[in-house]
């Protein structure tokens, strides 16, 4: 089992989406962050006071596979995400130690569906 | 059973507070009539300087960080609820009521509106009825306290904040309003130029703000640690209210639905846009890119400053008066703030102090007595603008020492600051009990 963390442009997460249920993966959390990469942040001005390299808003996704699944998914977040432009964002895939279906207590590959 | 109780107990308490009332009912006949037309309007405009200060709640709201926005909020409204009983009872004789002599103070023969009756007043606005003028006015009495909120926004505790804006209320801004528009009041007699309240309100709150601001130091973490505006679409929201209201506050001022209104409407229009495109090029020359806060804050400079010259100057003239108090606000917000290093976090003074003085000397400059009131420099008559300097000055000096003296005296009775902690958890949740927004729902 791996857990896998993408963030992504905010505009891309729908295409993202579909790309996923292409692949069956259907299981997916999604939030609102903000962050920079290597470019930093846009400067903003308010009356004259500058805050510079503030950090952009971002999207990202936290999926949960079983070992068959990790390509397909990251193939998917892959081709949903590319715009080809720098700030794309960044895939992680983390080793996922356990997992606990909370209404029937299945624990495991089959607790992950 | 219970409940019908309560309400005849309540019925009677209502029959005898209005049996006590009657007793202060104006004399009975009075000379001069009614205007229906200048009625209409002031009132009208009553209720748009009304609107004025939940416009500028949200202005200010929009600009702290969402921890604090109710509590901005809430210390703008309050101020309604305080102001309003502190002008009916006493505020409105101070500022109004026939002079003590010298020109400093009215009495207080008009306490509790005793003998502000519905016939018009000889003194004032003699088409509308006495009440009208009254509560016109008092709107006046309101927006000017809740404009200081800016100065101290963030990190002061409410109750002080309340007996803070009832004393200033009653020892700043009633003087001032008496000396310059009340009968015989000293800046009035000198000759001192000021349709609608430049100094009174405008240079008057400035002054406060600076020393509220001094008083109280800054925020922690100013100014690299304070995030920015937490929702900016509040912030025009609000600036557009006070556009809107401010029509009431300079307009209205002609105090009948007359030429003078409408052309103090048409100078306020103007100087406002005008201002608001100048702060904005500013920005875009500066920094690259145009604003919004930049735009709206020029906007509410620009009406800050036509205030005392909007029924004394020419539609050009009021581009000249909007054009400066864009370029003078932008320049002391930009420069001035930083250098002088307080934090007066919304601009109070940067925008209304700096806007006012600006207004008034720029009224002693544009003024025109083929418009109203008298001749300027432009026209000849160089020591008008002596005369508002002077005007100027004295409440600057008055504002600044007398809010100083108030603030050390309230800190006393009750600490003004919040504590670090509560000023880092923000002041909704820690004087509030409350939040502005859910993070979950």
């Amino acid at each position: 089992m791996k857990y896998i963390v993408a963030v992504i442009q905010p505009d891309r997460l729908d295409e993202v989406l579909d790309r996923l249920t292409e692949n069956e993966v259907h299981l997916v959390t999604v939030t609102n962050v903000i962050g920079r990469g290597r470019q930093r942040g846009i400067a903003e001005v308010y009356r004259s006071h500058v805050e510079a390299g503030s950090l952009l808003r971002k999207v990202k996704l936290e999926i949960a596979v079983n070992d068959a699944f990790v390509v397909p998914a990251i193939e998917a977040i892959r081709k949903g995400a590319s715009s080809g432009q720098i700030g794309d964002g960044k895939i992680f895939v983390l080793n996922l130690e356990e997992c606990v279906r909370i209404r029937t207590g299945e624990k495991g590959s089959t607790a992950i569906g | 059973m219970k409940s019908c109780r309560v309400i005849v107990l309540a019925g009677l308490l209502v029959t005898v507070w209005a049996r006590v009332g009657m007793g202060s009912e104006a004399p009975a006949s009075s000379p001069l009539t009614i205007d229906t037309g200048d009625t209409a309007w002031v009132l009208a405009s009553a209720a748009l300087v009304l609107l004025m200060t939940p416009g500028l709640a949200f202005f200010y709201g929009g600009l702290v960080r969402r921890k604090n926005v109710l509590s901005i909020l809430m210390q703008c409204m309050i101020v309604i609820c305080l102001v309003t009983l502190q002008w009916v009872l006493i505020g409105y004789s101070l500022a109004f009521a026939p002079d003590l002599g010298g020109g400093i103070l009215g009495s207080l023969e008009w306490a509790g509106l005793k003998g502000v009756g519905l016939d018009p007043s000889p003194a004032y606005a003699s088409t509308v009825p006495h009440q009208a003028f009254m509560i016109f006015q008092a709107m006046f009495a309101i927006i000017t306290p809740a404009l200081i909120i800016g100065a101290f926004a963030e990190r002061m505790r409410f109750a002080p904040f309340c007996i803070f804006s009832v004393l200033w209320a009653t020892f700043v801004y009633d003087p001032v309003c008496h000396w310059v528009w009340g009968t015989g009041g000293f800046l009035g007699q000198m000759g001192a130029l000021d349709f609608a309240g430049g100094t009174v309100v405008h240079i008057n709150a400035g002054a406060a703000a600076l020393a509220a601001a001094i008083f109280l130091g800054k925020r922690k973490g100013y100014p690299d640690g304070i995030s920015p505006p937490h929702s900016l679409p509040f912030a025009v929201l609000g600036a557009g209210l006070l556009w809107f209201g401010w029509f009431g506050f300079n307009a209205g001022s002609a105090l009948g639905a007359n030429g003078a209104a409408a052309g103090a409407f048409v100078t306020t229009h103007t100087a406002t846009a005008t201002a608001g495109l100048a702060w904005l090029l500013l920005d875009w020359i500066k920094y690259g890119r145009p604003t919004a806060l930049g735009m709206i804050t020029g906007a509410v400079a620009g009406l800050v400053a036509i205030t005392p010259a909007a029924g004394f100057v020419t539609p050009m003239g009021a581009i000249g008066v909007g054009l400066g108090s864009g370029i003078v606000c932008w320049l002391s917000v930009t420069f001035a703030k930083t250098k002088l290093g307080y934090d007066d976090s919304l601009d109070a003074f940067g925008v209304h102090g700096v806007g006012g003085i600006w207004g008034a000397l720029a009224t002693g400059v544009w003024a025109s007595s083929a418009i109203g009131g008298t001749d300027g420099l432009l026209y000849g008559n160089p020591i008008q603008l002596w005369v508002q300097l002077k005007a100027v000055a004295i409440t600057l000096v008055y504002a600044f020492i007398v809010t100083y003296v108030l603030l050390l005296f309230v800190n006393m009775i009750s600490e003004l600051r919040v504590s670090e902690g509560d000023e880092r958890i923000g002041l909704d949740l820690t004087q509030h009990s409350e939040v502005g927004y859910t993070v979950i729902d």
